[in-house]
Order: structure tokens, then C-alpha cells, then sequence
């Protein structure tokens, strides 16, 4: 059983001090998936990451990692594994391409062969140009795509990755998760810590929403969705004088409850059966109410994350909390 | 249009570094360390500034003390060279020996520390690189101090087989010294606070010696000290070396201290390293 699962976690622990950071984590990831852990900052995401990928000794639980065991076999967990941390971990002092030719000889390589990759990776993720520029000079994006790059010198069988994109614009981000894709399509397995709820839909397979150090909601993100209902249909009206009717026509076919907007022409009904959906918009046109928009939406995680914690995912808050 | 085809093209590529990215042999302690020692040069290399303090403070050093005690002490500047030169050596490089720890400690702090530990390489060969970048260090302040030393008079017996041979003594006690701090840098917060402590153990080491002036008219305890100061030792051995009258009793026990000071702060090192979060 334990050969299909990339990474086999259970009742992981970690305590600093007083504080349990991780207090019995269990994940199982299946070989070739992208797995995302996704909770806020300080939720034990990143110390998690950094178990697996034997930088931190577990205080209790076993992890396994392709088979190995984090603890009595760490060498072995470190030859099919590879992190790219939360901050750039690449010499900002030296260029692109001798970061590369450093890790690539550090795992092996001749110096020709190591400069022959450090070439192929440069050009595969754009960044030739760059080559022979100190990463200090580097934008945002550009770090985070070589230290992506320095972590895939030899393709890992797992890969994880904290955070790849707190911090980066929005181009950047859409290129490191084509990067991500990319990879899960050359079999790697990746694990993916977030505190970005749309990324974590975006990628994952399997989304684990940990808070507190736990493990609170497992599952595909359809069935996290689904767990909190399944979506909810908008409408805007041409009349704005019809809404109470358009109000009761959908209380009674979708059976839902139905919600007015501050826009006086909309309202939002929640859905339990999408297929009722259809026939509500049908029985308005036939009552002469005119609809002139409809969108059909599923919950966003932000509200899966209020549903199961009671609060809402104070991303900013914490994050400042955490930097301070 | 072209966008996309870029995308496509940015993709294969991709595809084809990570479909040929498949794992070579393990490297040697050797070849590791070697690697490590390559990035130190870089550094120097890119940050061609940090070598200011390895040249200017022997300048500054071997031209004061030279001029200020050297009448007094020895009759002429000229005649106290020949005493200081090869204690100004020992006193330059053993200072510069701090460096490697607060390197280390500024590496420690930094991301690439945590992925040179998931890397399947021999675990010391990180430091034992950034030791070898030291030499390098070490070997072009030994070359400053001796060129200043040299102009200004400095004329040893032992020729160039005797100098060459007193500073690779000082280089290998230095690489055995510098374990100290690495130790020390896996336990200190801040660089300010490793330079400090270094600071507090190699001042009184240097100056408490017979570096800049014969013990004979130091009170008898004080004497006692200096002779059992490592210092003292390594810069008698040095200074006989160079002179040509070299004391085989002296350079072994500058060996043995070297060999000491690894057997301890080593194993610390790398058991504080190991442990490190």
C-alpha cells in the first residue's frame, strides 16, 4: 500500500517550547499527485514542509517519504526530495548560472555537464539572458523561478514547495504555476504549502486544510466545496420592480434561500441542485420577468475556510504578525 | 500568436531539462568540499570589497608598530622588523580566522542553507569549503603582509623556503582555529555578537604574547602565560622558521594544538550544525 503513496504521514508533532506547531498531522499523497496544504500563516504548514524534508527532527509520528523513513534514513529521504523554502534559497552574491553549476556539482555532476545543464535550465525557465547577472539583481519572479529551477537540477521524485508565490505579482505567479504543472506532468510528486486559496484550487488534486497544527478538512477541492454547499446562482434583472416576484419564483423552484444585493436588480439564491437551475431561469422568462445576467458560482474556498474554522482566513493580519 | 508560441516553446524546453534530468553518482567529501571552496572564491570574486580589511589592516599594522615601538624597542625600525614581521603575520591571519564564522552565521540565516542540507552531499563539506575559501584568504594576506614587511627591510635568513614554509604553519594552525568559530557561529544569534566574542578571545590571545615584544621584562606570572599562549608558540615556531633555526619541539607542538583544537571544535561543530534549525 505504502509503495503508492509519495508521502505517507502519521500523527506527526512538532512542539517549540510550549507551542505544539504540529499537533498529529496525517497525510497520504498519492505518487504523482499535487498535494496542497493550505491554512494561514503560523497554521503549521511550513513546519510540516520542512519535517518531510528533513531539515527539522519530528517530536513524535512517522513520516515516510517514497518509502523512507524521515528519521532513521534521512539520506535517502534527501536523494529523491528536493525544497524550494518559503524565502529564495539561492546565493544572492553569485549569477544565475553559478548557482546552478553549484547545486548541479554538489549532486554530482562534472563541471562541463553541470554548466550544460545550469545552460538547459537557464533557457528552459527565460532566463538566459540573465545568466551571468548577480540574483540580486533579479526581480521577485525571476528568484523564485530559479530557485524552482535549482531544485529541479535533478528531477526530484518529490518536490516541495512553501509558498512559491506569496510575494509575487501576478504574471510571475501564473509562470510558477505552469512551472508546477509542467513538473506534475513529468511525474514528479509535489507537495504544495499556500496560504492562497485559489492557488490551492488552481494545482492541487487533494487540498488538506490545516489549522492549529491539525488537519481539519481533507478531500479533493469539489468535495471541500461540496462540504459547504454547492454554489449559488446570481441574477440581475432588466426591471428592478419584478425582484420580489423573481424573489419568490426561485424560493420556490430551487428551494434555497434567496438573498436581495445592495444592486436593487440582483439577487442570489444558494443552490443544493444545480439541475433546478435551468428550470428557474425558464419560469422567469415565462412570468415576464426579464433577466439580463446570470452567473452560476461555486463557493470559493475563502468561505470553505469560514465554514470550517468559524472565522475567516485573516491571511493579511497574520502574515503581518508573523513578518513583525 | 507569438506569445503562445513562445509558451509552447518556453514549455518543451522544459520538458526536455526535466525529462533529462537524471541523477549522477554521488559526489566525493573531496570533490564536495572542492565545490564549496569554488563558491567562497566567487564570493570573493563578486564581492571584491571584503577583501579591504584582509589588506589594509596588515598594511596599517606592520607600518605602526614598526615605526612607533621600533626605535624604542629595538634600537631601529629596521632592526624590530626583523623580530615583528613574522609575529604580524600569525597576528593578521589568526584575526582573519573570525571571518569564517561570521560568514557562516550570515549563510546559516539565509534560505540556501536549508537547501544545502537537502542536498545527499557529506555533511562537513560545507564548512571544510568555506575553510578552503579562508586559504585563499588567508595565503593573499600572508603575501601583503610579507611584501610591506619585505620593502621596509625585512630581510629573513631562512630565504624564501623559510618564509614559505612559516606561513603555511600559520595557515594550517589558522584552518585548525577557525573550527573555533564555526562552532560558536551555530550557537550565536547575531553577527555582532559572534564578532564581539571573537573579538574578546583574540585580543587578549594576540597581544598577551610574544608577538610585539620579548616576555623577559614581564612580570613572572604574565610570562607563565605567554609561554603557554598557542600564539606565543606559533609565532616562535614561525619566527624560526623563517630565520632559518627552526625549533622541531616548537613546530610540533603547533601541529598538535591544530590537531587538538579540530578534534574538539570539529565534532562540535558539526554535531551543533546537524542540530541546527
Amino acid at each position: 500500500m505504502s509503495q503508492h503513496l509519495a508521502i505517507d504521514v502519521t500523527g506527526l508533532v512538532k512542539t517549540f517550547g510550549e507551542t505544539r506547531a504540529v499537533a498529529g498531522v496525517d497525510l497520504k499523497v498519492p505518487v504523482g499527485a499535487v498535494y496542497g496544504i493550505l491554512g494561514p500563516n503560523g497554521a503549521g504548514k511550513t513546519t510540516t514542509a520542512r519535517m518531510l524534508a528533513t531539515l527539522l527532527q519530528p517530536d513524535g509520528g512517522e513520516a515516510l517519504v517514497m518509502g523512507y523513513d524521515v528519521v532513521k534514513d534521512p539520506d535517502a529521504v534527501r536523494s529523491v526530495v528536493s525544497m524550494t523554502g518559503q524565502f529564495a534559497s539561492v546565493d544572492e552574491d553569485l549569477t544565475g548560472i553559478e548557482n546552478l553549476v553549484l547545486i548541479a556539482r554538489l549532486l554530482g555532476y562534472s563541471w562541463r555537464d553541470a554548466r550544460y545543464r545550469g545552460h538547459l535550465l537557464l533557457d528552459a525557465f527565460g532566463l538566459s539572458e540573465s545568466a551571468d547577472k548577480q540574483v540580486k539583481t533579479y526581480s521577485g519572479g525571476m528568484r523564485r523561478r530559479l530557485d524552482i529551477a535549482a531544485s529541479i537540477v535533478i528531477t526530484p521524485e518529490v518536490l516541495f514547495l512553501d509558498e512559491p508565490t506569496t510575494g509575487l505579482d501576478p504574471r510571475s505567479r501564473n509562470e510558477v504555476w505552469d512551472i508546477v504543472r509542467a513538473l506534475v506532468s513529468a511525474g514528479t510528486t509535489v507537495l504544495l504549502t499556500t496560504q492562497y486559496l485559489d492557488e490551492a484550487d488552481q494545482l492541487a488534486d487533494r487540498i488538506a486544510v490545516i489549522d492549529h497544527g491539525k488537519v481539519i478538512a481533507e478531500g479533493t477541492p469539489g468535495q471541500l466545496k461540496a462540504s459547504v454547499g454547492s454554489g449559488s446562482l446570481k441574477v440581475r434583472l432588466h426591471d428592478p420592480a419584478q425582484r420580489p416576484v423573481a424573489q419568490n419564483l426561485l424560493e420556490q423552484i430551487i428551494g434555497g434561500e434567496v438573498q436581495l444585493e445592495s444592486d436593487p436588480a440582483a439577487l442570489t439564491s444558494s443552490v443544493l441542485q444545480q439541475h433546478l437551475v435551468p428550470e428557474a431561469l425558464g419560469e422567469l422568462n415565462r412570468n415576464g420577468i426579464y433577466v439580463t445576467e446570470f452567473s452560476l458560482g461555486q463557493p470559493s474556498l475563502d468561505e470553505v475556510f469560514l465554514t470550517l474554522t468559524g472565522r475567516p482566513a485573516e491571511v493579511e493580519s497574520e502574515a503581518t504578525e508573523e513578518a513583525a | 500568436m507569438t506569445v503562445k508560441q513562445m509558451d509552447t516553446k518556453a514549455n518543451e524546453s522544459l520538458r526536455f531539462a526535466l525529462a533529462s534530468g537524471t541523477r549522477p553518482s554521488r559526489p566525493n567529501p573531496v570533490s564536495a568540499s572542492i565545490t564549496f571552496g569554488w563558491r567562497a572564491m566567487l564570493k570573493i570574486k563578486h564581492v571584491p570589497e571584503q577583501l579591504f580589511d584582509v589588506t589594509m589592516f596588515p598594511i596599517m599594522f606592520v607600518l605602526m608598530f614598526t615605526y612607533l615601538f621600533g626605535g624604542a624597542l629595538a634600537g631601529s625600525p629596521r632592526e624590530y622588523l626583523q623580530f615583528l614581521a613574522p609575529g604580524i603575520l600569525v597576528q593578521t591571519i589568526v584575526m582573519i580566522t573570525m571571518y569564517t564564522g561570521m560568514v557562516l552565521n550570515n549563510d546559516i540565516k539565509k534560505g540556501i542553507f536549508d537547501r544545502f542540507r537537502t542536498l545527499p552531499v557529506w555533511r562537513p563539506s560545507f564548512l571544510v569549503g568555506a575553510m578552503l575559501g579562508d586559504v585563499a584568504r588567508y595565503s593573499m594576506a600572508s603575501l601583503v603582509v610579507l611584501t610591506v614587511a619585505l620593502i621596509l627591510g625585512f630581510r629573513p635568513d631562512g630565504g624564501v623556503i623559510g618564509v614559505v614554509l612559516g606561513v603555511g604553519l600559520v595557515i594550517v594552525f589558522s584552518f585548525a582555529l577557525s573550527w573555533i568559530w564555526t562552532a560558536l557561529s551555530m550557537v550565536m544569534r547575531t553577527q555582532e555578537s559572534l564578532m564581539y566574542s571573537s573579538f574578546m578571545i583574540l585580543f587578549p590571545l594576540t597581544f598577551i604574547s610574544n608577538i610585539f615584544v620579548d616576555p623577559e621584562t614581564m612580570p613572572s606570572w604574565l610570562q607563565s602565560f605567554v609561554e603557554v599562549n598557542p600564539m606565543s608558540i606559533l609565532t616562535t615556531a614561525t619566527r624560526g622558521l623563517m630565520a632559518g633555526d627552526a625549533n622541531m619541539m616548537d613546530i610540533g607542538m603547533v601541529f598538535l594544538s591544530s590537531i587538538a583544537i579540530v578534534a574538539v571544535f570539529g565534532p562540535l561543530t558539526m554535531y551543533l550544525y546537524n542540530r541546527k534549525q
